[in-house]
């Protein structure tokens, strides 16, 4: 396969999984802005940060406010990391890419495209928020769907894979990077409404609250939202669980080409701190140096498969 | 329904009875409701909406992704129509293969007096890099795309040869699809021969044209200039059903004396480039030096038989409309036979009678630029205003060796479907042809264009045309 298109691949999924992970962002913002008005404007203000858009919207916009925050991540022409331009990204590498793709998956994201471009013509009510949320997240999900169900296991669906990895893990590292402070042990405000507020909007940023229901019951403590967030590899969104999956992707590929390359090596370096550390060891080292080594380390991999696999000249 | 006289048209003829070719599909249509047939044309709307069947249209921001309208009723030609029209295009691409190897060569029809020289010598399109180069195969152009017109039962014209990159064979076999997915019935009351074979003749066709330098099978690849190419599903539909790379200039370069594409496994030499790039753009060390779409050296490993590139580089000359004037003596000059389809009577208005001629009967004729395509930069006196005739006779006057003109011909109309029914619209034709050392493969029908406005006769799609499936009968 050519290396462009080993490249739109990974960069198709990337920009899917982005708009998607944004609109689970949109969606703690409009919670915590109807249920805790009070502490809206600190979250709004470190969602912004977490999609590292806060300085756009700052110079565009100014003070953080609800109904411009949210329509600067939906739509917003001006703004290239906003909602409507992943998915036109996507779709435009989709184009570049449609000789790799399945015509189910092609139909799929070409119809999240043309369903997206339909919503977010116009700003979005407060009452169509929801369901203008949910669509992305649905029509994100078909695209995954349709590439599980129906794309031969080959190299193609192994670079597709580890876009969405790769994006999902960044993004879950983004959050924490931003809350890091409130799920150190040394906080001593268990409990109160503050704290909650800023767990609340973790877990629904990441899309997790059902799951650590259902893990870890309604007993909501930091130290194991923490664990919940980076080693636990039940959790398809975890920072293990993510890169256990690039690594088994990128292992496919070498496998496929009989070579292994710089690339898998620096994701096994990544792996291995997951498989090597308990939260102890990772609160002992610094909870943010971990995050912070952690984001460093997924771009210099980022890098690599780039290289290894020409995706440019 | 009522029928001027004045045009032929192919369901109904002069009259009002279905011709024979038509017989069955009307007695399916007169059983069917109009309702639901428009219901079923906006179901053919949304399904090439989402299979992004789509074109370019350059200078249009808003509009960047457009569908071509398609009408659901078929354009339906007897077997026995086909055949000869079949004969006249294998004679023709035969000629113009010879024509083109010999321009390249020894120019004997220069020698012989049935070309004058400047028309080689005064020619954009003729590349003097190309002289004295033999393509793998001597095929000259491996893809044709002959468009015809009709004007009565047996009254076939050739309205210009398209040897350089003829486009549209994407919405043939699409049309042909939605078809088959709407109106399953149809197609088993009525037998039509396939055309779905297209892509794997293309692949074949291509693969006997191998280069010297190819040892084993051939490595295929199409060359785009890119995403924001009007035919840019096409060139992706085509690599994606021969199952050959889509590649575009900075995805090539020269390795080894191969031109080989960018993999994720290192570069990968290409045996046969089916190419949607113009020759201007193909190398920019050979041609136009700030091309990004082509690769740097491309001509040099061609030179030297390191790769196919298909149509060849030059072939341009021969769908030049002051070329195509000649094609009747040049069809006899290498056939040795009189030309099986005719030629629409052309005036070259670099001759001071004919641009005489011309001048004085502009608002009869259809003024052609000899290099221009797309419908862009013609005029057709009858539907033109007096401000545009004389617009068009200051260009003419001041250029007139860039025009041929032609009469106005009574198209033939095949009935399109209107809230009201059916109702008569002019219609053109291109067949697809493949040639190979092997042999001419002609895809039985091929894309039916139609103005879609009443009274009009310009089919390009960046005109407002549309498309139909053409239906050749089984005999």
């Amino acid at each position: 396969m050519l290396g462009k298109t080993a490249g739109g691949l990974f960069w198709m999924f990337r920009y899917l999984e982005r708009a998607e992970n944004t609109a689970r962002m949109i969606d703690a913002g409009l919670r915590i802005s109807l249920t805790r008005s009070s502490a809206a404007e600190s979250e709004w203000t470190s969602i912004l940060q977490s999609t590292g858009l806060h300085g756009s919207y700052t110079a565009m916009h100014g003070a953080p406010d609800g109904p411009k925050i949210i329509d600067f991540l939906l739509r917003d022409p001006n703004n290239p990391g906003s909602i409507m331009a992943g998915i036109e990204a996507a779709r435009e590498n989709a184009r570049v890419v449609r000789t790799a793709l399945t015509r189910e998956v092609w139909e799929a994201v070409n119809e999240c495209y043309m369903v997206l471009k339909r919503v977010l013509a116009e700003p979005v009510a407060d009452r169509d928020l929801p369901r203008v949320l949910q669509v992305v997240r649905q029509r994100s999900a078909f695209v995954r769907g349709a590439s599980h169900g129906t794309m031969v296991r080959n190299d193609m669906y192994n670079f597709a894979r580890i876009g969405t990895f790769f994006e999902r893990a960044d993004n879950t590292a983004r959050i924490l990077d931003q809350k890091y402070y409130i799920l150190l042990p040394s906080v001593r405000l268990v409990g109160s409404p503050s704290d909650n507020v800023q767990w609340e909007t973790i877990l629904r940023a990441t899309s997790t609250t059902r799951a650590y229901q259902t893990l870890h019951g309604g007993d909501i403590d930091p130290r194991v939202i923490a664990h919940f967030l980076i080693l636990d590899g039940r959790l398809p969104r975890s920072l293990a669980f993510c890169y256990g999956k690039i690594g088994e992707n990128l292992g496919y590929i070498a496998k496929e080409y009989g070579a292994s390359k710089p690339c898998d090596a620096l994701a096994e370096a990544i792996c291995s701190k997951f498989r090597a550390h308990d939260m102890n060891a990772i609160f002992d080292y610094g909870l943010h140096e971990f995050i912070g080594d952690f984001l460093r380390d997924s771009t210099a991999l980022g890098r690599q498969i780039e290289i290894d696999y020409r995706f440019s000249e | 329904m009522v029928n001027k006289p004045l045009y032929f048209d192919e369901m109904f003829g002069h009259g009002t009875d279905a011709r024979l070719p038509y017989e069955a599909y009307c007695k399916w249509f007169n059983g069917e409701d109009n309702a639901r047939l428009l219901e079923k044309s906006e179901e053919a709307e949304a399904l090439f909406r989402l299979i992004g069947v789509t074109f370019n249209v350059y200078g249009d921001p808003d509009a960047t992704e457009r569908l071509i309208p398609f009408d659901l009723v078929p354009r339906i030609i007897a077997a026995r129509e086909w055949a000869k029209v079949a004969k006249g295009i294998e004679q023709r691409v035969r000629a113009l293969n010879a024509f083109l190897h010999d321009i390249y060569h020894r120019q004997e029809i220069v020698r012989a007096g049935r070309l004058p020289a400047e028309m080689l010598a005064r020619n954009e399109a003729f590349l003097p890099q190309m002289i004295g180069v033999t393509p793998p195969g001597d095929i000259y152009t491996h893809i044709v795309g002959t468009d015809l017109v009709r004007t009565g039962d047996d009254a076939f014209f050739v309205l210009e040869d398209n040897a350089r990159t003829p486009s549209g064979v994407s919405y043939m076999l699409e049309n042909r699809e939605t078809m088959l997915h709407m109106f399953p019935e149809l197609f088993s009351k009525i037998k039509v021969q396939s055309v779905s074979q297209y892509p794997n003749s293309l692949r074949k066709s291509l693969s006997a044209c191998a280069p010297p330098a190819c040892d084993g099978k051939p490595t295929l690849a199409v060359l785009t200039p890119g995403i924001h190419n009007s035919a840019y599903y096409e060139h992706a539909f085509l690599a994606d059903q021969m199952g050959a790379e889509l590649v575009e200039g900075h995805d090539l370069r020269v390795v080894d004396g191969r031109v080989a594409m960018r993999t994720t496994r290192g570069y990968k030499p290409i045996d046969v480039l089916y190419r949607r790039v113009d020759d201007d753009y193909l190398d920019p060390l050979t041609f136009n030096p700030d091309s990004m779409l082509g690769v740097p050296g491309i001509m040099d490993v061609y030179r030297a038989g390191g790769i196919t590139i298909a149509n060849a580089p030059g072939t341009g000359i021969a769908d030049d409309k002051a070329i195509y004037s000649y094609m009747p003596d040049i069809v006899e000059f290498y056939t040795g036979e009189k030309a099986i389809l005719q030629n629409v009577p052309t005036h070259r208005c670099s001759e001071p009678d004919a641009l005489k001629y011309v001048l004085d009967n502009l608002a009869e004729l259809v003024v052609k630029e000899v290099h221009g395509s797309g419908g862009y930069g013609m005029l057709v006196g009858p539907a033109a205003s007096k401000k545009e005739i004389a617009a068009f006779r200051a260009k003419l006057e001041a250029n007139p060796g860039n025009y041929i003109a032609q009469p106005t011909l009574a198209l033939s109309t095949v009935p399109i479907l209107t809230d009201a029914g059916l109702a008569p619209r002019h219609v053109d034709l291109r067949p697809f042809v493949l040639v190979s050392p092997d042999k001419i493969d002609i895809t039985p029908g091929g894309l039916t264009r139609v103005a879609l406005t009443a009274g009009s006769l310009v089919v390009n799609s960046s005109q407002g045309g549309g498309t139909k499936d053409t239906w050749v009968l089984e005999e």
